[in-house]
């Protein structure tokens, strides 16, 4: 098969698949009374902004939100070249709340690790849940999200491409790997 | 930063969440002196700072990215700050941090520096943080190690992270350097941190003023001599031995501490005298700038080059600066272990 790229979400079906995440968090913790909404940096953070929008039209409530820079709990600096710089991260009290980690893409696990690393260093939330817009597969840790807006299936040389527009998750592209 | 609580209505739209991520410039396996950074280099130290310090700052001042990562702190001459703040920089990022001083080390027992630094290096040191009296002691090291070395100070020569954390604090305290006064009272001609700050001011635009005994001010350092004839590279700065003129509408001024081991004699008729003509008083202050922004690298000799009442007073960031040391100490470590590990490949 020939590499190609293929939309696997498109801007109306991004807003539709986070409209329906929001009503599971929602759903899933009885209301967002006791939910802080954690963004990983940078595309957790965008897709996080969608959310509390969505939110904002379900409940009354205001969803508490921060978001999380992963880079320094990270396992493989020094292999990929030339680290790169964390964003910062900003969250709200955490402790003996329930904090959804929010995630663009899962794949390894590997990010996700290193965010409950710190998370462990930032306070003492009273469960970790996880959203992610993207599940596809591959994982390397035994680790699962609670909340999926779409499985993709991939080949571990394919690439998940997410577009941002004004600041948002636009669309979602499967670029095929090359050897297939 | 834990206890902010952001809520949709309130500040979602002033977040600017597709803040690109900084480029990195970096290309060094060693700090030995900021006469090889360029503009960008210095800036991506600055912001990595930032980011530190952020982590600095927090209750659990914790983020292991630099798990099995080994530094050796080894100093011939003494140190509080510098070496306690590089041991902090290090622990926080979970690096294994130790420290060997001259004095109780196998120096006493008559080892060289060369095979000192092997010694290190063969026990798989990643980096050596070194301070040493002798100029250029670190550029030897670095030749007998695949270790990063990191200048902590060498003799007269250059203090890199000290001239680092002070560009920070001052993009803190100022914005930018670009256009700024800052005048060095003092020791000049002892100075580490007078040199590495040349070269790291001049780079961020600075405009550089030297003030001291004219047997405290090294030879050469005159603008008005020809640049073919002048005993040092450095970078152009204006040298002054009046210090009520150098201070006049400075942005920064920053005090040297006096550096009585390494007076030799005769270079000064008494500590009084220099401290009559040269200590940075608030009666002397009120020339620079009604906000400017007083430093001393520590440690002060209190009533030499500086009046204690300046010391402490609001336009000083004397203890701003040991803070922000720790913050730089840990963006270079992340920076070289970073770098190292990625050119074994």
């Amino acid at each position: 098969m020939s590499s190609g790229t293929a939309v696997v979400l498109d801007n109306v079906a991004v807003d539709r698949t986070v409209r329906r995440l929001a009503h599971e968090i929602v759903e899933f913790h009885d209301g967002v009374a006791d939910v802080v909404l954690v963004g990983i940096q940078k595309g957790g953070a965008l897709l996080t902004k969608q959310l509390i929008r969505e939110i904002s039209n379900i409940e009354d409530t205001p969803v508490k939100w921060g978001t999380l820079d992963i880079t320094l709990h990270r396992d493989d600096l020094g292999l990929a070249g030339l680290p790169s710089a964390p964003l910062g991260s900003e969250l709200p009290d955490i402790d003996n709340r329930i904090v959804v980690l929010v995630d663009d893409v899962l794949f390894t696990g590997r990010s996700v690790r290193a965010a409950l690393d710190a998370i462990n260093y930032l306070g003492r939330p009273k469960a970790v849940r996880l959203a992610v817009l993207v599940d596809r597969g591959h994982r390397e840790l035994p680790i699962r999200a609670d909340m999926v807006g779409k499985n993709i299936p991939t080949a571990m040389g394919d690439e998940i491409q997410i577009s941002e527009l004004d600041q948002r998750i636009d669309s979602v592209l499967l670029r095929r790997g090359e050897n297939q | 930063m834990m206890t902010k609580e952001r809520k949709y209505s309130s500040e979602l739209e002033d977040t600017n969440f597709a803040d690109g991520q900084p480029d990195l410039v970096w290309d060094h396996e060693n700090v030995l002196d900021l006469d090889d950074f360029t503009v960008q280099e210095i800036e991506t130290v600055i912001a990595l700072a930032e980011q530190m310090r952020e982590v600095l700052d927090r209750r659990i001042a914790r983020a292991p990215a630099l798990r099995g990562f080994t530094v050796v702190n080894l100093f011939f001459e003494p140190s509080t700050r510098t070496r306690a703040s590089f041991e902090l920089a290090g622990k926080v990022l979970g690096a294994d941090v130790i420290s060997v001083s001259a004095d109780n080390s196998s120096v006493v027992k008559g080892e060289s520096l060369i095979d000192t630094v092997k010694t290190l290096s063969a026990m798989r040191a990643d980096a050596i943080v070194m301070r040493h009296s002798m100029s250029g002691a670190p550029y030897l090291a670095s030749t007998y190690t695949d270790a990063a070395i990191i200048n902590a100070g060498d003799g007269s020569h250059a203090h890199p992270t000290q001239a680092l954390l002070d560009i920070y604090t001052l993009k803190q305290r100022l914005g930018s350097l670009h256009g700024k006064k800052i005048v060095m009272v003092g020791d000049i001609s002892h100075s580490r941190v007078a040199r590495s700050g040349i070269w790291g001011f001049s780079a961020m635009g600075a405009e550089v003023v030297l003030c001291g005994p004219p047997t405290l001010l090294p030879a050469g350092l005159n603008e008005n001599l020809d640049v073919s004839t002048k005993s040092t590279n450095l970078p152009s700065v204006q040298v002054e031995t009046d210090i009520d003129v150098a201070l006049d509408n400075a942005d920064v001024v920053m005090a040297l501490r006096l550096q009585k081991e390494r007076q030799q004699g005769g270079l000064l008729p008494s500590l009084r005298e220099y401290s009559k003509l040269y200590q940075v008083t608030q009666e002397r202050l009120s020339r620079a700038k009604q906000n400017h922004v007083l430093m001393h690298p520590g440690p002060k000799n209190e009533g030499i080059e500086i009046a204690g009442d300046v010391a402490s007073g609001s336009n000083s960031t004397i203890e701003e600066q040991v803070t922000n040391g720790v913050a730089v100490r840990m963006a270079l470590l992340y920076l070289l272990a970073g770098k190292g590990q990625a050119g074994n490949n």
